[in-house]
């Protein structure tokens, strides 16, 4: 294991050890340590390796990640795991805003809570949430799965398009063209293996599901009083 | 007689008849006008400032025989590979699914015959775009369609999109009958469903959540790239000086000429500046920071002919970059297609609707049978003409006002028609020293 202090080095020598190919074939493991809640740790990873962090982070950390196993032990801040396309990103404390955000693929799981627009506009990312989800959440939402444990905030699921959400606990509000739906065979499954994933233990049969009415697909003017 | 003909008959200024048909139109539909193209009203322009060649006092270039530099370097701040374009002419941000794969080649071939780079756009890089640019930039939108780190490695400069010209402050939506299979399974959408572009970005917001999301890309390429920064004209003073704050390489500024692939008819003519107004605004920005030619200033809107390229230059600009106009070189709104325009409603020359997706051009559209119209290799020799002729025009003019590149270009070679344009552009008013705003 390689271990990486950021109060010896900076971001921009951690993330380019990442990045270069000799490290990161010779080495599967890394630690890093003293973070501090630097910002872009762990950007941009290409490898099937395994990086625990220690400590906070702050934005966007993680974020575009591909292949890669990432543990933040700590919060992370805004965009964690945005645009990731592949891999695991684990979050042991809270999230702020806009986790995975715009992430086409992959498992994003925070083990605390998750602040506002958590899985904004994500593309095939699956998101396992412990805690509650802030307001806004999965706001344009086109495909993958969002598991809140917890409770969801105002306007979740706001012009959602084709993910799967399942929350267990109380929606404050739905967003526009978010409709509760039927927890069918396939639902329940697809719940358990997401759970499964994420390595959390809840009852599936406790939550519900909600979707697109789909209502919004094509502009209509009859709909001009929900744009 | 004929209405026209009489002369008692008298059309309002205020309610004339282009007016009087969209109320019409309002009427009957009930939704507002979507259209691409940019702003089509009459608008304080590059037609408004002349050059003052060289006579007595200044001395002019030979036109054959001494050089006039047209390369310029982007990217230089931060960026451990920068651009080096031969000509200050780029091709600007176009998105495939507004256009053609087809179209999207031949702008790549075309620019790259000329050696100047061409900008990928809403739905992330396709196969022969990247294939057919030897510089391409690959745009950050907020919409992230198609947005991956492979592709980002790809690129040759990274610009992240604030806002457009046509459309500041706007998102956009690609109409559900251009979404074919392949632009559906690039942008992670179902097929022939409409697809809304967002306004702002989805995880970061303000200038201080921008540094670092431009140093989140820079890590990701690992610096070797340069980042541009895209806004449209509006606040343009204020927002050059927190882009440039924030770490871009590269500033594009692009006026409210600039076009677009669809949008709001009330957003493309009543939102933003003109072209020529936000230049000065840009360039006092960076002159103030101490960044001007280190933080190269692209600019973009309405630029035509090489005349505009060396007034751009003039005022400040490092290069411009060309939407419509590349369009236009392909073949868009060729009058050869005349008739088929005028089976949609159109005509030559008019034709706005690139939303539809029936262009007969073959180049704002995905049907199969339309594409096949548009011979990416022809057109991307035609754009690469072109593309010669705006050098050889801008290199002409600076010559005649004794610069030997057209970067040496100034405000000093500068004289306005207008007081509205003198004033825009910072420069005097023909035949007196009065720049209007300030002083005499």
């Amino acid at each position: 294991m390689i271990t990486v202090d950021l109060a010896q080095k900076t971001v921009r020598e951690l993330n380019q050890s990442l990045h270069t190919e000799n490290n990161i074939e010779t080495h599967r493991e890394w630690r890093v340590e003293n973070t501090k809640g630097g910002h872009n740790i762990a950007v941009g990873l290409d490898a099937d390796i395994k990086v625990d962090i220690h400590g906070h982070a702050g934005y966007f950390c993680a974020g575009m990640n591909k292949t890669a196993k990432i543990t933040v032990h700590g919060n992370a801040g805004q965009g964690v795991a945005e645009n990731m396309m592949s891999g695991v990103v684990r979050v042991k404390g809270d999230a702020s805003q806009a986790a995975g955000a715009t992430a086409h693929g992959g498992l994003l799981v925070i083990e605390g809570n998750a602040g506002a627009r958590c899985g904004i506009s994500m593309k095939g990312v699956d998101i396992v949430v412990k805690g509650d989800v802030g307001h806004m959440s999965c706001f344009m939402g086109q495909s993958g799965s969002l598991v809140v444990c917890g409770d969801a905030g105002e306007a979740l699921g706001d012009s959602l398009y084709e993910v799967h959400i399942y929350v267990k606990g109380k929606v404050k509000s739905l967003g526009a063209d978010c409709i509760k739906k039927d927890m069918r065979d396939e639902h329940v499954k697809e719940l358990q293996a997401l759970l499964d994933s994420a390595g959390i233990e809840e009852d599936v049969t406790a939550f519900t599901r909600y979707g697109s009415a789909r209502e919004l697909y094509t502009f209509k003017v009859d709909n001009a009083s929900a744009y | 007689m004929s209405q026209e003909n009489n002369e008692n008959l008298r059309e309002s200024a205020t309610f004339d008849r282009t007016t009087m048909a969209e109320i019409r139109r309002a009427a009957d539909t009930g939704i507002y006008d979507i259209r691409g193209f940019g702003a089509k009203r009459k608008l304080p322009h590059f037609d408004d400032l002349l050059f003052l060649g060289a006579s007595v006092s200044r001395y002019p270039l030979e036109g054959y025989r001494e050089t006039c530099n047209t390369r310029v370097t982007l990217g230089s701040r931060f960026a451990k590979k920068p651009i080096i374009i031969d000509t200050p002419v780029t091709i600007a941000g176009m998105s495939f699914g507004a256009l053609s794969a087809n179209a999207k080649e031949a702008l790549g071939r075309g620019a790259t015959i000329a050696g100047t780079s061409t900008t990928t756009g809403d739905g992330g890089m396709t196969p022969e775009e990247r294939g057919q640019s030897s510089k391409l930039v690959y745009q950050y939108l907020p919409s992230r369609y198609g947005m991956n780190p492979d592709d980002l490695r790809k690129a040759d400069a990274i610009e992240i999109v604030l806002g457009q010209g046509a459309k500041p402050g706007g998102g956009g939506m690609l109409l559900g009958q251009k979404i074919t299979d392949r632009v559906a399974q690039m942008r992670n959408l179902p097929k022939g469903i409409d697809q809304r572009s967002a306004c702002r970005h989805p995880d970061w917001t303000g200038p201080d959540d921008l540094a670092i999301k431009i140093q989140e890309i820079r890590e990701i390429t690992d610096w070797q790239v340069p980042i541009y920064i895209k806004v449209g004209a509006t606040r343009t003073y204020y927002d050059v000086k927190l882009a440039v704050k924030a770490g871009a390489d590269v500033i594009v500024v692009d006026g409210m000429q600039g076009g677009t692939a669809a949008t709001q008819e009330v957003f493309i003519e009543h939102v933003g500046i003109p072209t020529l107004a936000a230049i000065p605004q840009a360039v006092q920005a960076l002159q103030e920071m101490g960044m001007h030619r280190k933080v190269q200033l692209i600019v973009s809107g309405g630029i035509r002919n090489g005349a505009d390229v060396a007034k751009c230059m003039a005022l400040g600009a490092d290069a411009v970059a060309i939407g419509t106009a590349a369009l236009v070189a392909l073949g868009c709104n060729d009058p050869k297609w005349d008739d088929d325009f005028k089976k949609i409603g159109s005509a030559a020359g008019f034709y706005d609707d690139y939303q539809e997706g029936k262009d007969p051009a073959g180049i704002s559209t995905q049907d199969p049978d339309l594409m096949k119209r548009l011979d990416p290799v022809a057109a991307g020799n035609r754009l690469a003409n072109y593309l010669r002729v705006l050098t050889l025009e801008a290199q002409t003019l600076a010559r005649a006002c004794g610069k030997n590149d057209l970067r040496n270009l100034e405000p000093e070679d500068l004289v306005a028609l207008t007081v509205e344009s003198a004033a825009m552009a910072r420069v005097p008013l023909a035949g007196t020293n009065w720049v209007p705003g300030q002083g005499f």
